[in-house]
Order: C-alpha cells, then structure tokens, then sequence
C-alpha cells in the first residue's frame, strides 16, 4: 500500500515535470525556429545565461532584500491581526452572520486597485507595498479563522465540557486544534496573496524590489535579462510555497 | 432502602421562548428517582424528550420547570466528578490518540500524571482497547470509537454514567456484542446508569428499569422492570421472559409512536 502510494507520487512527479519540459521545450522551438520575434520572446539558452550570471553576481541581492522584507512585514501584520480579528468574530453568532459575508465580500474584490490610494498615503516606498499586501492577505486569513474557531463540532464543546473543561482547557485542547488545519490553510493562502500582490504592486510603481526590476528592464527593453529575472522570481515563489506548505503540514501536526 | 442517585422532580422542558410559534415542549411534568446502582433505559418515540431529559440530568441543559438532584445535591452545571457521558457517537477528539482522549477528561479535572496513566490504562482495558491506545479515532471501526468513548468516561470513575444512544449508529451484531460487554461491566461496579435507546431489545437486555415516555411532549409514560441479574448471558435473548417483556414495552411503545408520527405529519416535522 505505502509503496503503491510511493510509486504514484513519483509518476505524478514525472508527468508533472515532463509537463514544465514540454513547455521549455516549445518556448525552445518558438524562439529558435518559428522566428517569433526576440523581443517578445528571447531565445532560452541566453536567458539561462544570464539567470546564472544573476545568480553567480547576487545583484539579485538587494532587490530580493527589499521584496522578502515587505512580504514578511505584511505578513506578519495581516497574520496576527487576521488571526486576532478571526477569533473576535468567530466569538458571536451575530458577528459571524454581519461581518463573515461583509470579509467574504471584501475579499472578492480586486484590492489592488487602491494601489494609487495607498501610494497617495504611505509613498512609492516599502510602506505602501506592506500596507497594500497586508490588506489583501488579511481577509483569507480572518475567513479562515472565522471558519476555523466558529464552526467547531458541538458535540466536541458538549463533551468537553460534561468533563469539567475550563475556558481555558476548552480552547487549548479542543478550539485551537479543531481550528488550527483551517487557519492554516488561511496562513498559507494569505501568504500567497501577499506575494503576489507585493511584486504585482512593485511591478506599478515602487522603488527597488523583484517586480521593480522586471518592468525596469522590460522598459530598457532588455528582454533577455528580464525573463531571466521572472525566472528568478517563479523559483523564489515556488521555494516560498514549498516552504510554508510543508510548515503548514508540520505545524497542523502538531496539537 | 435503596439510596437515591438521581431524583427528578417536575422536569418540563421547551425549546424556544413562550409564545414563539416555532417553540418546542419537548418535556411536560417528569419525575422519576433512579437508585444507586441501577442501568435504567429511556425509550420512546422520536422527538420525546429523552435526551433532553439526559442532558438536564447531566446540567448540560437548565430545565424550563422542575429540578434534578444528583446525590443530594441541586444540579446546576455540569458535574463531572459525579457525571461522566457517553455521547452517540464521534465525540472522541480527532487530532488525539485514544489514549490522550482517555486522558484529557482526567487532565481537566486535574488528575495527577500518574494516576491519569493507571486510571487510563485500566479503563482501556476493561473495554478490551488496550492494544489500540496509540491509534487515532478515524484508524477504529465505529464499534471500537464508541468502547474508546466508554473507556474515557469509565477512567473519570464517576459514580453516574449518562449514555445517549451510544450504540445507536452501530450494526446490530456490534450492538449486540457492546451490550454484552456493558453488562459484564456493570456487574462489577455500583455504577448508576442511564441508557437512551431507541432498540426495544437492547432496552431489554440492558436494564434494570425501562422508562417508556410517551410522545412528545414526552413525560414517563410507564416503568418497567427487568427482574434478571447482571451480567447478563446471551441466552437471556431467546428467554421467554426476554421476550414478554420485549413485546410489552412494544405494545407500549406503538401507540406513542402512532401518535408521535401524526403530530410530526401535522407540524411538517420538527427535529427533537
């Protein structure tokens, strides 16, 4: 059983890479022999080029600096407020019922708009990218924690109690691993949507950071460079994603 | 003179406030005294009333009227070194072992690590899961859930035990082979228990004293008794006795629940 478990992962593994290959590979075909044109899309053996030598130089360095530093500052701020906010509400049946759909709400729709209004506000700096993606990562994780902590079985708070559990023993060892999984999973999203929304707002209008640099070099019109740096960025999110997934499933084990 | 338990005096209950059309009586008028060390069976149509009364009796509820003396004393709350549940099913926490399930009762009422071990070790045992105290609830058949659920309200060593329908989303041959092992049990301690079932022959098997209630809103409608010592063989089933009083309580039992499925078809069915 484990190891049929085991052999499926790795072929899922393998049509998965095989996949990403394909594309490469067609990305290969398109620039070398369909003559799309350079500019739109460069040739990847030069783009592999210049990824090492962005690597091999760490002129990556700084920007990386400044886009990780707003992704955990927003992060840190929407998770203990989401988680805090989460809770508060998840406390009352008439707070679930006003201000769930009220977040649910907000949180469809596109944030990012107000970029020009928080730039107005905390400046083309990192303090506008951290308010902006704090913002938007607060609503899943608050959701999430709304869920988590206010749909807990009944039949789990009923039993905790005929044995004499205190409030505190009740959200120790029934509310807060009931929750966890699904806070989480709100942790885990938030943490996505932060990073998304931080290099998509740099890429508008910033200073320094990852999607600063891309649009700068789209604008010098160095192509080459420019894909080499958006594949900087995707195996930055996908080393990032990995991270917290796997943090996810430790933490949720842990209760 | 038998002592005394649980003493009920007229317990009404309702759910809903007076005057809302979508109120609920779903208790009128009950009184009944449970002695020290009897399994008495709550039984009757759906919707009667007889886990609410559970639940009053346990001070998970605060009945509308009336009062419920536990050991001589007013119940107010839950009682739980007096009190233990066993609840219908899936009320074991998901994310602990059986182990740590038996133990988190004993860890709220602040029972000392190795004493928790001992009691746990022990209650595990006696319901034949000592092998299984490392596995998680989802790893058991519904069977062994519910003798996990029973060990950890055995490890709390109360001298009530309130089970509310506990068997009642088992197979009947896991049922049957439950309601053995229950009556082994009991016979070695002087446990006071009361049983909410809806199986007429597990009722019978059981009890000491069947509590018939009548349709909602339910009251007890008629008591009676099982005069055969515990722990009860497998061949009581097939007994004549066994089956007289399985066929009275079902002559009780169908005109309540005639009854019972009028009103539901009349309101569009209300849930208990």
């Amino acid at each position: 059983m484990r190891r049929a478990d085991k052999e499926g992962q790795l072929a899922t593994r393998a049509v998965q890479v095989t996949f990403l290959l394909a594309l490469i590979g067609l990305w290969y075909l398109a620039a070398t022999r369909w003559h799309v044109s350079p500019l739109l899309l460069p040739n990847p053996v030069p783009v592999w080029d210049d990824f090492w030598d962005i690597l091999r130089t760490g002129e990556f360095l700084g920007d990386l600096r400044v886009t990780l530093t707003e992704l955990a500052a927003a992060f840190a701020i929407s998770a203990s407020c989401g988680v805090i906010t989460g809770y508060f509400i998840s406390r009352s049946q008439y707070r679930i019922r006003v201000l769930e759909p009220l977040f649910a709400g907000i949180y469809s729709i596109p944030i990012i708009l107000f970029l020009p209004l928080y730039i107005l506000f905390f400046g083309l700096g990192p303090a506008s990218k951290i308010a902006l993606g704090a913002t938007i990562s607060f609503f899943p994780i608050a959701l999430n924690t709304i869920a988590g902590f206010g749909y807990v079985d009944r039949v789990f708070v009923v039993a905790a109690r005929s044995m004499g559990a205190s409030d505190y023993q009740m959200f120790r060892y029934v509310l807060l691993p009931a929750a966890l999984p699904i806070i989480l999973t709100g942790m885990r999203i938030g943490f996505t949507v932060a990073l998304l929304s931080i290099i998509g707002s740099e890429a508008i209008a910033s200073l320094a950071g990852l999607g600063h640099r891309i649009v700068h070099l789209a604008e010098a019109m160095e192509m080459t460079r420019m894909f080499a740096y958006i594949a900087f960025v995707v195996a930055i999110a996908a080393i990032l994603n990995t991270l917290v997934s796997s943090l996810e499933r430790r933490a949720g084990r842990v209760r | 003179m038998t002592e005394v338990a649980i003493r009920i005096t007229g317990v009404s209950h309702q759910f809903g406030e007076q005057g809302d059309a979508r109120a609920v009586r779903a208790l009128r008028d009950t009184s009944l005294d449970i002695s020290r060390g009897e399994l008495i069976c709550l039984i009757g149509p759906s919707g009667c009333g007889k886990s609410t009364l559970l639940n009053i009796m346990g001070g998970l509820l605060a009945p509308t009227t009336g009062k419920v003396e536990v050991f001589g004393k007013g119940v107010a709350g839950p009682m739980p070194r007096d009190i233990a549940f066993v609840f219908q099913e899936n009320s074991l926490f998901p994310w602990n072992t059986v182990l740590e399930n038996v133990e988190l009762g004993m860890v709220f009422q602040g029972v000392p690590r190795a004493q928790r071990e001992e009691r746990s070790r022990r209650s595990l045992e006696a319901v034949g899961l000592k092998d299984f105290a490392h596995h998680y609830p989802a790893q058991l058949s519904g069977g062994m859930r519910q003798r996990a659920a029973l060990a950890r309200a055995l490890s709390l060593e109360t001298g009530i035990l309130l089970m509310d329908e506990p068997f009642g989303a088992l197979d009947e041959q896991t049922r049957m082979i439950l309601g053995e092992d229950l009556s082994v049990l009991l016979s070695r301690t002087d446990k006071t228990i009361v049983f909410v079932t809806h199986s007429l022959g597990e009722a019978t098997f059981l009890a000491d004293r069947v509590a018939v209630f009548s349709a909602r809103p339910g009251t007890v409608k008629e008591l009676i008794a099982v005069d055969e010592p515990h722990p009860r063989k497998p061949g009581f089933v097939t007994s004549e006795k066994f089956t007289t009083i399985r066929n009275r309580l079902y002559g009780l039992l169908h005109d309540e629940i005639k009854k019972s499925m009028a009103e539901t078809a009349l309101t569009g069915g209300a849930d208990k």
